[in-house]
């Protein structure tokens, strides 16, 4: 798949989906909204950018794998993989519906292009990342292994079996991408189990630490670039991000973690998107110029 | 009776054999191992084949995840820890990151049943075959003896697509069934005919049965003899003539006597033939140490104890009847 460099394209790619997010978690009448928009700009870096891929073949050996650890931000994933062109988007209206192959957490058995592995059950991608590299290392010396997963799930110990192991056996093919938004469920992450300090664990465990502004276009394709040039341990990149990222008047609100908007509030919170959109792109152009 | 002891020898041995032939015929087998190779028999592939074992520490959650990476390239792993780990402790790992995903990794599980001995309830797994046996797309297998067990977990891993749990355990028992005996995954074998009862046993409980048989047989009862070494899919067929032919079912196993091969059965029973029914297992309760002769006599997992209990019960159902 061809690559796009250019930060204000990959913006708009964004944006888009995050506006593709509202829309379908607003059909489907519940889902995770916080979570999703939060991440978009981060998916868009991944797929229109990172990413060895190919939509039309979704089954290519030599393809990179993701595994998207918190299965419940679905929508953001689904929603890039449709942009991406692995399905059409018409299909993100299906979201959580019977017989729909966008299940509410991925199920791979339901056969949506894209998917490598079921989940939803937080803190299992790793492991199943570590698999996968174990056997790339081996076999697929060009293939690399991308997990994402929340600050949250890090609260699950089988994250930190997986993170022993990737060291253990050198797997530079894996690099982890945390979602650093401070928000679960219950509130903030500082006071539901507070992780920090969170660089100094992955360092501990032997990872190569890679912290960026997850909204920060070119700061995000820096990041992965780190990740991809460092050989002989697995990269982790803690990525800072709002929850909610987009639409102002729900960004760090834990009450949209699980929460759908209505079709009226999505009414409200694509125009916030359009709005944001225009600062973020007038911000990279800033950039440029100086 | 028709089967003789060739010598004990016990199912983990016939376990680490298995998967050490399947190794040599498929480059793609691999061993996960969980830090107890020797004990569980995983020693056997992983000295044979170094590239293809994988230490990953007792880390069994992470276990279970890492063969399903696995399997999602293409490869066969095989995770193996003692059955109160591999199956129970990792439950939500099996479930979602291989079950769900429908992936062939094969699950062993060492050290199955009450016969562990000194170690306790902590290490002998009685609840394993009710939580696998539960999850969709999942197989279970209970063999025998060694001879059983290696020919099971060669099947199990060369033949079988999705995921399979096998069951084994420590002790060294007898090794009866003749490698040339039709054994087919799915299909249970009819180890002695009888047309007054049938025993319906698996793993170790199997040479129980057939000696509690020729028990039986002194006192003029016909027991048939079951061996029902793949507990799902479980085969109905041959429940349901055995139900219809001689109205009186025992179930024997080393596991709780809820949610196993007796919860099985009757699931098959009570919808097509219900006929008398008796299960023999661990009554509700936690094990605990002791010599596993002691605790099979004390839970009544003895030739012995088989033969009386069935005997009381066939005599109970011809007066009543």
């Amino acid at each position: 798949m061809i690559k796009i460099s250019d930060p204000r394209k990959l913006l708009n790619i964004s944006y888009q989906t995050r506006a593709l997010i509202i829309k379908m978690l607003s059909a489907a009448g519940s889902g995770h909204t916080g979570g999703s928009l939060g991440l978009a700009d981060i998916f868009t870096c991944l797929y229109f950018n990172e990413l060895n891929h190919n939509p039309e073949n979704p089954v290519w050996p030599d393809r990179d794998r993701v595994i998207l650890s918190i299965g419940h931000v679905a929508p953001v994933f689904y929603a890039t993989l449709s942009q991406a062109g692995y399905f059409d988007k018409s299909e993100l209206f299906t979201l959580r519906k019977l017989g729909s192959r966008l299940q509410g957490h991925p199920g791979m058995d339901w056969g949506l292009p894209g998917i490598e592995t079921s989940s939803g059950s937080l803190g299992q991608g790793l492991s199943i990342a570590t698999g996968m590299a174990i056997v790339a290392k081996k076999s697929l010396p060009d293939i690399r292994v991308f997990s994402i997963h929340g600050d949250g799930e890090l609260q699950e110990g089988q994250i930190w079996e997986a993170a022993m192991a990737a060291v253990h056996y050198n797997l530079d093919n894996i690099t982890a991408i945390v979602d650093l938004n401070g928000v679960q469920i219950d509130g903030p992450t500082s006071a539901v189990m507070q992780l920090n300090p969170l660089s100094e664990k992955w360092r501990a465990f032997g990872w190569n630490v890679i912290n960026c502004d997850g909204h920060d276009i070119p700061g995000i394709l820096a990041a992965f670039r780190k990740a991809r040039l460092c050989s002989g341990k697995p990269s982790v990149i803690l990525a800072e991000t709002i929850m909610g990222k987009g639409v102002k008047t729900i960004e760090n609100d834990h009450r949209w973690h699980g929460r759908a908007p209505s079709p009226a509030e999505a009414i409200e919170f694509l125009c916030q998107i359009d709005e944001i959109y225009r600062i973020e792109l007038a911000k990279i152009k800033t950039v440029n110029d100086v | 009776m028709m089967f003789n002891n060739r010598g004990n020898r016990s199912t983990r041995e016939g376990f680490g054999e298995g998967l050490l032939e399947a190794g040599r015929m498929n480059p793609n087998v691999f061993a996960l191992g969980a830090d107890i190779t020797v004990s569980t028999g995983v020693n056997l592939f992983a000295g044979a084949f170094p590239e293809n074992f994988i230490s990953l520490g007792i880390a069994e959650q992470n276990c279970a995840g890492v063969a399903a990476g696995m399997a999602l390239m293409g490869k066969i792993p095989v995770f193996t820890t003692y059955a109160v780990f591999s199956a129970i402790r990792a439950t939500d790992q099996v479930r979602i990151s291989i079950c769900y995903n429908n992936l062939h990794v094969m699950i062993g599980g060492a050290h199955a049943g009450i016969s562990v001995g000194p170690d306790g309830a902590t290490h002998q797994a009685l609840e394993d075959i009710a939580v696998m046996r539960c999850l969709p797309n999942m197989t279970v297998i209970s063999p025998c003896d060694a001879t059983q067990a290696a020919i099971l977990t060669r099947k199990a891993i060369l033949e079988e697509k999705g995921p399979v749990y096998l069951r084994f355990g420590r002790e060294a028992v007898a090794d009866f069934t003749p490698p040339e005996l039709e054994t087919q995954i799915g299909k249970a074998q009819m180890l002695q005919p009888g047309n007054h009862l049938t025993l319906i046993a698996t793993g170790h409980m199997v040479w129980e049965a057939l000696k509690a048989a020729e028990i039986l047989s002194l006192k003029g009862i016909n027991a048939r003899v079951i061996n029902m070494h793949t507990i799902k899919p479980i085969d109905a067929d041959a429940i349901l003539e055995a139900a219809k032919e001689t109205r009186l079912i025992i179930s024997i196993e080393e596991h709780q006597v809820t949610g196993g091969l007796g919860s099985a059965i009757a699931e098959v029973l009570v919808g097509n033939c219900p006929v008398r029914m008796e299960r023999i297992g661990i009554p509700d309760c936690f094990g605990e140490s002791g010599k596993p002769e002691e605790l099979l006599d004390k839970y009544g997992l003895t030739a012995d104890k088989i033969a009386r209990k069935a005997e009381s019960i066939f005599r109970a159902k011809q007066i009543s009847s």
